[in-house]
């Protein structure tokens, strides 16, 4: 029974147990808040830590020199280097190509509104469709239909660099493209925010001057929302970096680097997932190394477009 | 009193309230300013809320009668950097004093707020949220029942208890809020505009209710409605806007019983928005 | 300077009329079709890849393909069967790990610490472990699960799948939670609430539904993850064993395997166990995102 108060009242003090408890949950929380800020911190000495053998033996020689050899201990990844960036640059440029003109179609009133709303959901689930069966799918579906419009280039351009060799099976052309299509929605997304960001007004003072839709989007549209398509880009680099599963798939496993389309190739990630399985401890050590590089990049990558991005938002607090 | 008597006797659950006294003060406000931040929200309230009557705050939009209201239950807590300077008396201590445990003050002092906020649950377990977090397990149907009843909510809801509280009309929930708030029998109940979001004959129950209930409970109401504060106070309160210093402060012009209050307001400000307010 | 009262040609009617005449209609025209061809484009691997699943991953869709195991080089029939237990078992594992973690910490940043340093700090870490590429997950699992235990597992495995799960539970409870609406937690305060309790018996079921949503869309990327497993839970050809401390078989790790075979059987299993993880990934994927769009007009 409660006791009987004179005030007449049912209301008591919180109990030493809700006290208790409330100290304790905040403290958990908080706690927990803390500890993925350590996770990070642990990712970076864990890798690092495994590495840093392979760094004290290998240095700075590891990032400019070519050959990966287990057997001879001798490791170094500028191909696959080279061949990270050259890949997903040409993926990033073709899927932002793209992203980025879904996204104004998606942003700029072409569709009605439910129809646009089906198209949302379609590019949505383009990033749901795990990586290695994007690999899976390149390897029976793209290789084949690309092989024979590269060896015509090939036949036709040969001369190029970039057409300089037949595309035999596995090759550049075929991860890039598959690449593309993992990067579009991203793009898509992150862009479609920055242009429905952009204030109607200004759409419609381009239109009051007599603007056509299409240059109301270049002159007026697409330069206001720039910042945020260019963060977008920048985040999709990030993405095509570190990608695996797909390019280990589809690039051929190199350890060369050629500027032709067709030429297999080799990146960090790759490198990784394709070494792991049947290196021993000295290669691990290396592959270790690689992947630290590979955190370098992506990091920086990161938080370079996350800055840009950020600056968007605040640009955007300071108009209203 | 044995468990066997106790369970056989009709529960008491209401023991009467200390008998009124014109001068009994349930809480004193003797706050020198309220900031949030830089801002100087209010300032100079001093101000005495008597026990078992209706207290209304009145005054233009941006007077800081809410701030005030929420200083009574602490509610500005939760604002970033609100400030206040000076006490607030309630069972003789200062609940602003470093010892005061705030969460223990808003369970002394209920309240009931502009929007209805019923919790998502079903409206038996709004009623019982409060008596469960106080600790009070027995006898829940009962106090459900005796707090809906109160609440003049009874006859409209007993055969749904069981219904999500967001069902109920928006007058319906406003007077869930107030029998969730009475379920603990809080010595105080502050409210915010109680009736500014709901219709005029939900108001009309509300008023009522008002009345009812100052028999048991210390009633602090905010209010825009110069006709309700008349209606129901007993005492009213006006606050007024100081730009003299550039600034939107807040502060007590005078007080006093209701009718004299409206019959002879004594500053020049309190005449004016009286006037004004009745044409 | 432009001479104002110049004599004109008065302007024909007929220059109002809509038509392809005019370049700049034109171009404007062009654009469009050449954006819409674009767009078209871009929804066509999507096309192409549930077409493939279904023809060449249907045909394999009997009881089999989940009570079998792994064909073996050259041999007939065969299934996913131990894979699909393996994949199921490490994404539990891993949402066992992120979920509460990823909670607390919203909780930490949306209600208790909102504009602490420590909470700008999660939020960047968060945004960092977002854009962490899984095989990185992967390495830092093998180095701290792995190395630390001696033995490839599924506790690895889930580990690393924890650790890509993560940003996606705590930023979208975040913003579960600060959609909840202030006067809910101001009714709770109010009743005389500890700041827990108003957390936990109001705004945390408030939220619940947007919390869910995250929670799902996290397990559905987990589910197709490959890379991080290789280093972490590599395969096995067998059923799962008590033992939770030993090499874990997964679909996403059977389809990189299989794909490259020249046995024509292991390929189409790699197909029928893409169409199985695709059905799992989708479906918890779009059944997140239904979810989300009903429970939020609120």
């Amino acid at each position: 029974m409660t006791r009987p108060d004179p005030t007449g009242t049912l209301a008591r003090p919180p109990t030493r147990f809700d006290k208790w408890a409330d100290r304790s949950f905040r403290g958990l929380a908080a706690t927990s808040a803390a500890l993925a800020v350590l996770l990070v911190v642990g990712i970076v000495a864990q890798i690092a830590g495994q590495a840093e053998p392979a760094v004290r033996e290998y240095g700075v020689d590891f990032l400019t020199t070519s050959k990966w050899d287990p057997s001879g201990k001798k490791f170094g990844v500028l191909p696959q280097i080279a061949g990270t960036l050259y890949s997903s640059v040409l993926g990033v440029a073709l899927g932002s190509l793209f992203g980025v003109t879904v996204a104004i179609v998606l942003t700029q009133d072409f569709l009605p509104p439910r129809l646009e709303a089906v198209a949302k959901g379609v590019v949505e689930l383009l990033s749901a469709v795990p990586s290695v069966v994007y690999g899976l799918w390149g390897i029976f579906v793209v290789i084949p239909a690309l092989r024979p419009l590269a060896n015509a280039a090939h036949e036709t351009f040969g001369a190029l660099p970039i057409f300089g060799t037949r595309l035999s099976g596995p090759g550049l052309l075929p991860a890039a493209f598959v690449l593309a299509i993992m990067v579009l929605p991203t793009v898509t997304a992150i862009s479609r925010d920055a242009l429905a960001a952009v204030p109607g007004k200004l759409r419609e003072a381009a239109f009051g001057l007599g603007a056509t839709r299409w240059e109301a989007i270049v002159k007026v549209v697409l330069p206001t929302a720039s910042r945020g398509i260019f963060g977008a880009i920048v985040l999709a680099f990030g993405r095509a970096v570190g990608e695996t599963m797909a390019l280990a798939m589809l690039l051929g496993n190199s350890n060369s680097f050629s500027w032709s389309l067709f030429a297999p190739g080799t990146t960090l990630a790759t490198l990784m997932a394709n070494q792991w399985p049947e290196s021993g401890a000295v290669e691990k050590g290396a592959l270790m190394y690689a992947g630290l590089v590979l955190l370098g990049i992506t990091l920086l990558i990161n938080s370079v477009g996350t800055l840009i991005l950020r600056r968007t938002v605040r640009v955007e607090e300071a108009h209203q | 009193m044995s468990q066997a008597e106790a369970l056989a006797a009709p529960p008491a659950l209401y023991t009467p309230h200390a008998a009124p006294r014109a001068t009994d003060a349930a809480v004193e406000l003797r706050l020198k300013s309220l900031h949030y931040g830089d801002f100087r929200a209010v300032r100079d309230v001093n101000l005495t809320i008597r026990r078992n009557a209706v207290t209304a705050l009145i005054g233009p939009s941006g007077c800081g009668k809410s701030t005030v209201l929420r200083c009574i239950n602490r509610m500005n807590d939760l604002v970033r950097g609100f400030r206040l300077d000076g006490e607030v008396r309630f069972r003789g201590r200062d609940i602003y004093d470093k010892a005061v445990d705030p969460v223990a003050v808003r369970r002394a002092i209920g309240m009931v707020f502009q929007q209805p906020n019923p919790f998502a649950m079903s409206v038996a377990r709004n009623v019982t949220f409060g008596l469960k977090l106080n600790g009070v397990r027995d006898h829940l149907n009962e106090r459900v029942e005796q707090a809906l009843r109160g609440a003049a909510l009874w006859d409209e809801v007993k055969d749904h208890l069981n219904k999500s509280a967001l069902s109920l009309s928006g007058g319906q929930q406003q007077r869930l809020c107030i029998a969730r708030a009475i379920a603990t029998q809080p010595e105080v109940i502050l409210m915010d505009e109680p009736c500014s979001a709901i219709d005029p004959i939900a108001t009309l129950k509300i008023e009522e209710l008002m009345t009812a209930l100052k028999a048991k409970y210390t009633i602090v109401i905010v209010t825009h409605n110069l006709q309700q504060a008349r209606r129901v106070a007993d005492d009213t309160a006006f606050l007024y806007v100081d730009r003299s210093a550039g600034g939107r402060t807040g502060y007590l012009v005078e007080s006093g019983p209701t009718a004299e209050f409206f019959a002879n307001p004594r500053e020049k400000p309190t005449q004016d928005y009286v006037a004004g307010a009745f044409g | 300077m432009i001479a104002h009262d110049e004599p004109r040609a008065r302007p024909a009617a007929a220059d109002l009329n809509w038509g392809l005449g005019h370049r700049r209609t034109l171009l404007s025209a062009a654009l469009t079709v050449v954006a819409g061809a674009m767009t078209v484009a871009a929804m066509v691997p999507l096309l192409s890849v549930l077409a493939m699943l279904i023809y060449r991953g249907g045909q394999r869709l009997t009881p089999q393909l989940f009570l079998a195991l792994p064909p073996a080089a050259g041999m007939e029939g065969g299934g996913v069967g131990n894979a699909l237990v393996g994949t199921l078992l490490m994404v539990a594992i891993a949402t066992a790990l992120s979920v509460p973690f990823g909670v607390l910490a919203a909780v930490f940043l949306a209600e208790f610490g909102p504009e602490t340093r420590l909470a700008g700090a999660v939020r960047f870490v968060a945004k960092v472990l977002s854009g962490l590429p899984s095989v990185l997950a992967g390495l830092f699992a093998y180095a701290a699960v792995v190395l630390a235990t001696g033995t490839y597992s599924a506790l690895a495995g889930g580990a690393a799948l924890a650790v890509l799960m993560l940003p996606t539970v705590l930023l979208t409870a975040e913003q579960a939670l600060k959609a909840v609406p202030r006067r809910m937690r101001e009714a709770a305060v109010g009743m005389g609430c500890t700041p827990t309790q108003a957390v936990w018996h109001v705004v945390l079921p408030a939220a619940l539904p947007g919390v869910l949503t995250g929670v799902m869309l996290a397990v559905a990327r987990a589910a197709g993850e490959t890379a991080p497993l290789l280093f972490t839970a590599l395969f096995s050809d067998y059923w799962l064993t008590r033992n939770p401390m030993s090499p874990t078989p997964s679909l996403a790790v059977l389809i990189f395997d299989f794909s490259s075979s020249p046995f024509r059987n292991q390929v189409e299993v790699a197909w029928a166990a893409s169409l199985v993880l695709v059905a799992l990934v989708m479906l918890t994927n779009v059944a997140a995102r239904t979810w989300a769009a009903r429970s939020a007009p609120k």
